[in-house]
């Protein structure tokens, strides 16, 4: 990404998803692909097993933009998908990652 | 219910098992090494019909037939790597148009997936974006879990397909099986909310210049006889889309026949003036809205749809009502006034008067309107009509009088030439007692020649109508219209004798060109049971008309 790109990127809003999947191979492809294919780039991702192992957590960083509501509602249709939460760019999730990438 | 004796089954068993108590009796397919075992468990089926395509999109098309006449779930199987492959197509077809379609394939043993083994393909990660959802099985037992899922996951809510894909492995494993699942069905849709059903309501009722907008959920959802009650009731002119021809007869006084593209300038006109839009099961198609900001740029617009993401994404909806369409029409009508709208519905039967559909040699059966009026006069509406994709399916969705939901079976959403043909045998063996007639062309029919013989084999009861202009006539249409005339790869130099063709396959023909009295030809022809391809020329110059420009607005529209 060149300077001037990420500049324009740091200056849109972000808004961080939050999913309650189910956790075996091939969820987080369906999640990701709905946004890829709409050419929608995912800024960040972080996954975790919860509790058992049978469900997982999905964190995506997006970029706010005019289909963000579209994309929720279509993550919400996914089968896999249990529960999708939305917070502002503001949650600690990422940014408590950060150091991890001085 | 009484526990059965305990069964040790292999994977490939089970499937069968499943797909009997799923009540599947007749699926389509081709086999192949990674999916031999179930192929091997079926031949000992009593119950279930297979029918060997002659190519995996055939079979995917088949079963889409079988689905599209009858609204259940219907079943194709393919092999790994090519036969999964070939089969996308079909599937993709199916998520465009919402039909619940599951399908099978066989995968190479799991300790071979991702060793570029022979005939090995992710068909899983293939189809994640053409599918509604999809399953890789890890072992047999889950099969019982995942089988009648697939099956609700593709009848529930809005109709879609599934893809299972089964290591062989999988197949041979032995599971003990003590008690079978419940078959899965269509699950029950969140009620809609009432308090956006009583604004829908308020709306209806003090709009001067409705326009009903009909989409193919209505059909899905079985509430075409409610959508004609309410457009009755509240005199709305109804408008449909191409996957809804056949909820409301086309012929209805009330009806406006079919929007967009290639809508009569009457219809495209009236939606530039109405002042509510209700859609109802509709997804604003860009076939149908033509340029979004210019689709009926006075109105407000009530959207009720069975799928929450429709609402707002293509147009914001004043009053957005996420439900399946047959309940919120049900709660809807009690609560609307009988409203006349004297002046409304004299300006659109002046638009109509004034505009109509031109369909110009209408009475001559050697013209593309002519053909299509002669078969229909031959035929009641118990008739089930398929197309390929091109001019001759435009020409039919203008001028055939479709009367009945699920009369009509086209391919819509992803336009697939070659879908005609082999939809047109599923719904036959879905419903042997119609009469199924495909209209095709000479480009479209190439494309899944090969179902010819599935057909003969079957001896199903299919007439294929072939129109043919010696082109892609829709792409020489656009070359015509939008490309000064520069008209590249559309003119087929070399011509196949096509009755030769049919009857190489085993499949009667007969060439309307050569016939003295084509008319009676014609009704013999369409009455003589089993398979026949009629074949008619059409001029090559015939234009599908009015058409609007792509990416114009609809009232830019060209002729007609």
């Amino acid at each position: 990404m060149n300077s001037i790109a990420r500049s324009e990127n740091q200056a849109l809003a972000r808004t961080v998803l939050e999913l309650d999947v189910n956790n075996h191979p091939g969820v987080m492809s369906h999640v990701v692909g709905l946004f890829s294919r709409r050419a929608y780039n995912v800024e960040g991702i972080l996954c975790m097993p919860v509790g058992s192992g049978d469900t997982s957590r999905i964190w995506l960083l997006v970029n706010e933009d005019e289909r963000l509501d579209q994309m929720v509602k279509q993550v919400e249709k996914l089968e896999d998908v249990l529960a999708v939460r939305r917070h502002g760019a503001q949650h600690e999730v990422f940014v408590r990652l950060e150091e991890f990438f001085l | 219910m009484p526990k059965q004796p305990r069964e040790t089954l292999t994977g490939a068993q089970i499937v069968v098992r499943l797909l009997e108590r799923q009540g599947v009796r007749t699926l389509a397919g081709i086999p192949g090494g990674a999916i031999l075992p179930i192929y091997d468990a079926l031949s000992k089926s009593e119950l279930i019909h297979h029918v060997l395509a002659r190519h995996e999109q055939g079979g995917g098309f088949i079963a889409q037939g079988m689905a599209r006449a009858t609204g259940l779930p219907a079943v194709c199987m393919a092999s790994s790597g090519p036969g999964a492959t070939n089969l996308l197509t079909a599937i993709a077809d199916a998520k465009l148009d919402s039909i619940p379609l599951v399908a099978i394939t066989g995968q190479v043993p799991r300790a071979m997936i991702g060793t570029d083994a022979f005939q090995q393909v992710d068909t899983y990660g293939l189809s994640i974006p053409i599918t509604k959802h999809n399953f890789l099985v890890n072992a047999a037992v889950d099969l019982l879990e995942i089988i009648p899922r697939a099956f609700r996951i593709a009848a529930s809510g809005r109709p879609g397909p599934v893809l299972v894909d089964i290591p062989k492995d999988v197949q041979n494993q032995l599971v003990e099986v003590a008690e079978w699942p419940a078959p899965g069905g269509a699950e029950q849709v969140p009620p809609p909310a009432a308090a956006a059903v009583e604004r829908a309501a308020a709306m209806i009722n003090a709009a001067a210049r409705p326009i009903l907008y009909l989409g193919g959920g209505v059909v899905h959802s079985g509430a075409s006889g409610l959508a004609v009650a309410f457009a009755e009731k509240c005199r709305l002119p109804t408008v449909m889309t191409l996957m809804a021809l056949g909820a409301m007869p086309v012929d209805h006084p009330i009806s406006l026949g079919m929007l967009g593209m290639h809508g009569a300038r009457c219809t495209n006109l009236a939606l530039d003036e109405c002042d509510l839009l209700i859609a109802v099961g509709a997804r604003f198609d860009d076939r149908a809205t033509g340029k979004v900001a210019g689709f009926c740029p006075q109105a407000q617009i009530i959207h009720i749809d069975i799928d929450p993401s429709e609402l707002d994404k293509i147009k914001t909806a004043h009053v957005g009502i996420a439900g399946d369409v047959r309940t919120v029409l049900e709660m809807l009508l009690p609560a609307l006034a009988v409203v006349e709208r004297g002046d409304w519905l004299a300006r659109v039967a002046s638009l109509k008067a004034a505009q109509p559909l031109r369909t110009p040699g209408i009475d001559d059966p050697r013209t593309p309107y002519g053909l299509i009026r002669a078969v229909a006069d031959c035929l009641d509406d118990a008739a089930t009509i398929t197309t390929d994709v091109g001019q001759h399916q435009m020409w039919v969705a203008q001028a055939y009088p479709l009367r009945r939901p699920r009369q009509w079976l086209t391919s819509g959403g992803l336009g697939t030439m070659g879908f005609g043909m082999p939809a047109a045998i599923g719904a036959a063996l879905a419903e042997p007692e119609r009469t199924v007639v495909c209209f095709t062309g000479d480009g479209s029919i190439l494309m899944n020649v090969q179902e010819l013989v599935t057909a003969a084999e079957e001896n199903v009861n299919v007439k294929i109508v072939l129109m043919n202009n010696s082109s892609l006539g829709l792409v020489f249409q656009q070359q015509t219209m939008f490309y000064g005339e520069r008209i590249y790869a559309s003119k087929f130099k070399g011509m196949p004798d096509f009755v030769r063709v049919a009857e190489g396959f085993g499949v009667a023909a007969i060439d309307l060109d050569q016939e003295v009295e084509p008319l009676a030809a014609l009704a013999r022809a369409l009455s003589t049971p089993g398979p026949m391809l009629i074949h008619a020329s059409i001029a090559m110059h015939e234009q599908v008309l009015p058409m609007v420009p792509p990416g114009a607005a609809n009232k830019e529209m060209i002729g007609g």
